[in-house]
């Protein structure tokens, strides 16, 4: 719906913050092993997780994953590993 | 890319369980939604101005009136006649819901007003700086309830906020976790398609306030589930429709993984507020028949 008064800012506008400069460990996907279930994308608190509709399997966007590693922990098959950021 | 109604780069700690709750709300409920959200974590990190995370119509105004403006917006839209262009959604703290709004929450859900209300529930004022607030549990450590030489940390148990929801008579009250993404998404959908006023209670780890590390933020949750701390059930018209059954764990494993609890397990006194801990999760589970 559209609301024509009160309104402050634009709508996800957060975007221009690149979040991926917080990261000290970075998830490394295994492509081979990811079962595409979709888990690591559902928990990731900046829903940085996304599906590759190409292979149906799941990749990082780099731009805004501060590198908590929830999606490492929680992967049921262990297909992410988190490795130290090289700067 | 898929479609995110709760933007990136939103400050949130890495490992948030606030952000989870807001993304995993929004999964829930759409984007024909308007949110409004007091004064909390969740407002701060998702609104460093000139920016907003949010990617559908979100109001904030105060830390104790997120219930009041919601009442607002519906009347508004139903004298406008646009009732159907929209659900309205409370997302707010612990702090915001249970201590600070309690008062504009009784009088959304006793005026009848068709208003979901999320409390996304980290059982302390975090924003601020981890103080503590009626829905803090028994034995946590915080700012304002540190545990030292005399103090074993908080020394009230937790305000059961889903059961005075539930004594105003609303059809639905519901409580879930973060470590269950499809429950809450589930939850959020039942709730909105329910017309009338609906509560419920999302428990979202914090990992700087409550101590471990950011990539915990699921397990603690889970951990909280299944020892009987946080039981998830609904409440549809005043009975108990549903609970999640758990292979119960003891509370100790729950405890020794956070910084807030960690003082328990140093003392003599401190194995005794465990007893008492044991003694809450023993109560929770036998009132809602959560043990497998």
């Amino acid at each position: 719906m559209k609301l024509s008064i009160g309104s402050v800012t634009k709508p996800g506008s957060t975007r221009i913050n690149k979040t991926g400069s917080w990261r000290t460990f970075k998830p490394i996907i295994d492509i081979e092993a990811c079962i595409g279930c979709g888990t690591c994308s559902m928990l990731c608190p900046e829903g940085s997780a996304y599906k590759d509709n190409v292979s149906g399997k799941y990749a990082i966007d780099y731009d805004y994953c501060k590198g908590c590693g929830i999606c490492a922990q929680e992967c049921p098959v262990k297909a992410i590993e988190m490795v130290m950021e090289e700067k | 890319m898929q479609e995110e109604l709760f933007a990136p780069g939103h400050r949130g700690c890495a490992g948030c369980g606030a952000a989870i709750a807001a993304r995993l709300i929004l999964k829930g409920s759409g984007k024909d939604v308007i949110v409004v959200s007091p004064t909390g974590c969740l407002e701060v990190i998702s609104s460093p101005y000139p920016e907003s995370a949010w990617e559908v119509p979100w109001i904030h105004s105060l830390f104790e009136n997120a219930a009041a403006v919601a009442s607002g917006v519906e009347v508004a839209l139903k004298s406008l006649g646009r009732k159907d262009e929209a659900k309205i959604i409370v997302i707010g703290g612990d702090g915001a819901t249970i201590d600070i709004g309690i008062g504009p929450l009784s009088g959304m859900l006793e005026r009848g007003h068709d208003v979901t209300y999320v409390c996304y529930d980290n059982e302390a004022y975090m924003n601020t700086g981890i103080q503590r607030s009626s829905s803090t549990p028994y034995g946590a450590s915080t700012t304002t309830s540190p545990a030292g030489k005399v103090s074993l940390g908080e020394n009230r148990p937790k305000k059961n906020l889903p059961a005075i929801a539930a004594a105003h008579g609303i059809p639905y009250v519901g409580t879930a976790s973060i470590a269950y993404p499809k429950d809450v998404i589930r939850k959020v959908k039942k709730a909105i398609s329910i017309e009338g006023p609906k509560y419920l209670q999302i428990h979202a780890p914090c990992c700087t306030g409550w101590g471990f590390d950011g990539s915990k933020t699921i397990e603690i949750g889970r951990l909280a589930v299944e020892t009987a701390l946080f039981p998830i059930y609904e409440i549809t018209d005043g009975k108990v429709t549903s609970v999640k059954k758990i292979k119960r764990k003891p509370v100790e494993d729950y405890l020794k993984v956070q910084r807030r609890f960690r003082h328990l397990l140093k003392s003599d006194r401190g194995e005794e507020a465990i007893k008492n801990i044991q003694d809450i999760a023993d109560a929770n589970a036998e009132k809602f028949g959560l043990d497998l």
